[in-house]
């Protein structure tokens, strides 16, 4: 439930993203060191013998159409060099990447110009407004070079840059505005586009928090209406939590973890993903329906419940922990039954059970809860 | 022991031989083919013939108007009008109307002719690192070499005359149009070219919407510096046939007339710094995109 992506493809119109067995190596001769890479030398090792950076190492990662996938480093893991081969801005040295059944990887300079075009569009972390132009101008940019009329890139961009809540601006120049605007008129550019896929690098690094979250909101009421294929590059784990439907963690230019949110932060795959994520607030990224016991369809319920009486109070899944624990505590509940919008109890949450998943315990329920997210 | 004391050089009866064979074969070359290379640079004649008759055959008002009009679109600022209207009224009352516009008549000339060639060939240097590593020592040659050594055989093959005079200006004058276009290229955010290859620009696209542009500035800067270096070849170009302000001050010298020399070469001064203060208000008026910026 947590991964709408895998359960719904909803539409026609999202194109998913296959990167399969990817590797970039820097250096002068990165070919000749790929078969070393993939019997298993490590980054240090690469580099203190050959003098060659591995910056990528299989990678395989899987975006479903129309999800948000967001993949998540410090500096020098390698996440911008990722997000820059699913439009080839740079060339990798071993892999495959898989969009509409075509290798992106092996398009020919024309056939890859046409994707670019039409495909994908891109954010950048530092805008790449161009400065001579105006808003508008800019926001037409990709229509232009599509060679789109004036008139009609014209309304196009328009159209978005009120989208994106800048009315009033499409005849100043970029210098002319604040980094959150230069942001808004970047990411108008690349919606003005109506590519299927979004490439999102750093989008909001350079914007200041409060300005983060707000852009967030956009794109995430965006992704409503249209439905776009997200990659979204952050270093920060919140913004990465808040708006991933998947979230790849990327280590040295090799994905450490992947999977849901929630998976990342009950689960973390070893001790650095759990360092990454012990600061996080647990109470409002954990979802109750991640926690929970589960009642199996056809089994006894009443067997897999610590308490055989349900509780009257219900909830979504979709709330976080923190509700679940207010609604508790306000209404003096040692369990909540959990209830799915068509009105049918899916499982309850024991009070025990929601402190233990806030606080990071591992408790004896845990095993519960596996049986309930593979249900 | 001598081979100590003076430096050993080759017998000199070797080095006459050299210089006798180089001189034969490039005199043998002129008189072979100097009529076809004449004939190739004759559209160049034409063209400075077109461009002289053109300055010295509108009235001297209209010239004025004009000046004072391209001042003001290029500067919107009155004082630049007025200075520039100012010297060239002064240039007309000390008697030197004539060859002031001959002079202007070759420098605009030459100019074209530095950016027709300079940008295009400062733009494939700025592609291509290889080309970069063969045109920027032939630029510091031409930027260094004493201009009176390749008038020598500018003037054995063309003769005396307008073109080897425009050949020896251009020469001279080009070198910071095409280092310039250069290096506003490549200093262009490379950001923004990652942007705008991001939505599959051709290499023309690029070029034409953001590299060019972006480097504007900078080639602006080239073009000032094209005009003012083609100014002071005036005077050495005078002495293979160039008229213009040139010839008074060439006379003046031979004549030890120090009032001629000095009221001609103050017209130079003087539309040195009309040209440099018109380009220079163009050069900024078109950033004005980076004048309002935000704080």
């Amino acid at each position: 439930m947590t991964d709408p992506a895998t359960t719904d493809p909803a539409t026609t119109d999202p194109i998913g993203i296959e990167i399969r067995n990817l590797y970039k190596i820097f250096g002068a001769n990165p070919e000749a060191h790929v078969a070393a890479v993939r019997a298993g030398m490590t980054k240090a090792e690469l580099q203190a013998r050959h003098q060659h950076v591995l910056g990528l190492s299989d990678i395989n990662i899987q975006v479903a159409p129309g999800s948000i996938q967001v993949i998540m480093g410090l500096s020098g893991s390698g996440k911008s060099t990722l997000i820059r081969h699913i439009n080839r801005l740079i060339e990798p040295t071993a892999g495959e990447i898989v969009i509409e059944g075509r290798n992106v990887v092996a398009m020919p300079q024309a056939e890859l110009r046409a994707f670019r075009r039409h495909k994908t569009a891109m954010v950048f972390q530092k805008f790449g407004l161009l400065p001579h132009r105006t808003v508008l101008d800019n926001a037409a940019y990709g229509l232009e070079v599509q060679g789109i009329p004036q008139a009609e890139r014209y309304r196009t961009a328009m159209r978005w840059i009120e989208r994106v809540g800048l009315s009033g601006f499409e005849k100043s120049y970029p210098s002319q505005l604040s980094g959150g605007m230069q942001q808004r008129v970047g990411l108008a550019r690349a919606l003005a586009n109506d590519a299927p896929i979004l490439l999102m690098d750093e989008a909001y690094s350079a914007l200041d928090p409060l300005i983060r979250y707000d852009m967030q909101t956009v794109l995430l009421d965006l992704q409503q209406e249209v439905r776009k294929t997200i990659v979204f590059i952050t270093h920060d784990l919140d913004e990465a939590l808040r708006i991933g439907d998947r979230i790849a963690l990327l280590r040295d230019g090799s994905v450490i973890q992947q999977g849901t949110a929630q998976d990342i932060v009950l689960r973390p795959a070893d001790d650095y993903v759990a360092n990454f994520v012990q600061h996080v607030d647990r109470g409002k990224v954990l979802k109750v329906g991640a926690v929970m016991q589960a009642r199996h369809g056809f089994d006894a319920p009443e067997a897999a419940l610590p308490d055989a009486a349900l509780p009257d109070a219900a909830i979504a899944p979709e709330a976080s922990i923190a509700e679940a624990l207010q609604q508790m505590a306000a209404s003096r509940l040692q369990a909540l039954r959990v209830q799915d919008p068509q009105g049918h109890t899916i499982g309850v949450i024991p009070f025990q059970a929601a402190i233990n998943a806030y606080t990071g315990q591992h408790g004896g329920q845990h095993d519960g809860q596996h049986d309930g997210r593979q249900a | 022991m001598t081979w100590l004391t003076s430096f050993p050089q080759l017998k000199s009866a070797w080095l006459r031989e050299l210089q006798r064979v180089i001189d034969d074969g490039f005199r043998s070359f002129t008189r072979s083919h100097g009529d076809m290379i004449e004939g190739l640079f004759s559209p160049l004649q034409t063209m400075l013939i077109w461009f002289e008759r053109l300055l010295l055959g509108t009235p001297w008002l209209l010239v004025l108007a004009v000046v004072a009009a391209l001042a003001w679109g290029a500067s919107r600022s009155l004082r630049v009008v007025i200075g520039s209207v100012l010297t060239l009224v002064l240039i007309g009352l000390f008697g030197m109307w004539d060859d002031t516009m001959k002079t202007i008549s070759m420098v605009l000339a030459a100019t074209l002719l530095s950016i027709a060639i300079g940008l295009p060939l400062g733009i494939l240097m700025a592609r291509s690192q290889r080309v970069q590593r063969i045109i920027s020592p032939i630029l510091d040659i031409m930027q260094t070499m004493p201009s009176f050594v390749y008038l020598i055989p500018v003037v054995m093959l063309l003769g005396i005359g307008r073109v080897p005079g425009l050949i020896a200006v251009v020469i001279y004058a080009i070198p910071p149009m095409i280092r310039l276009t250069n290096l506003g290229i490549r200093q262009v955010d490379r950001e923004v070219l990652e942007a705008t290859d991001a939505f599959g620009s051709s290499a023309w696209q690029k070029l034409v919407k953001a590299q060019l542009p972006l480097a504007l500035p900078t080639i602006m800067a080239g073009i000032n510096q094209t005009i003012m270096m083609a100014l002071a070849m005036v005077v050495i170009a005078s002495m293979i046939g160039v008229q213009g302000l040139g010839q008074p001050v060439l006379r003046a010298i031979s004549n030890q007339y120090f009032t001629l020399g000095l009221f001609n070469g103050f017209a130079i001064v003087g539309i040195a710094i009309l040209f440099d203060r018109i380009s220079q208000a163009w050069g900024k008026r078109l950033q004005k995109h980076q004048e309002a910026s935000h704080d």
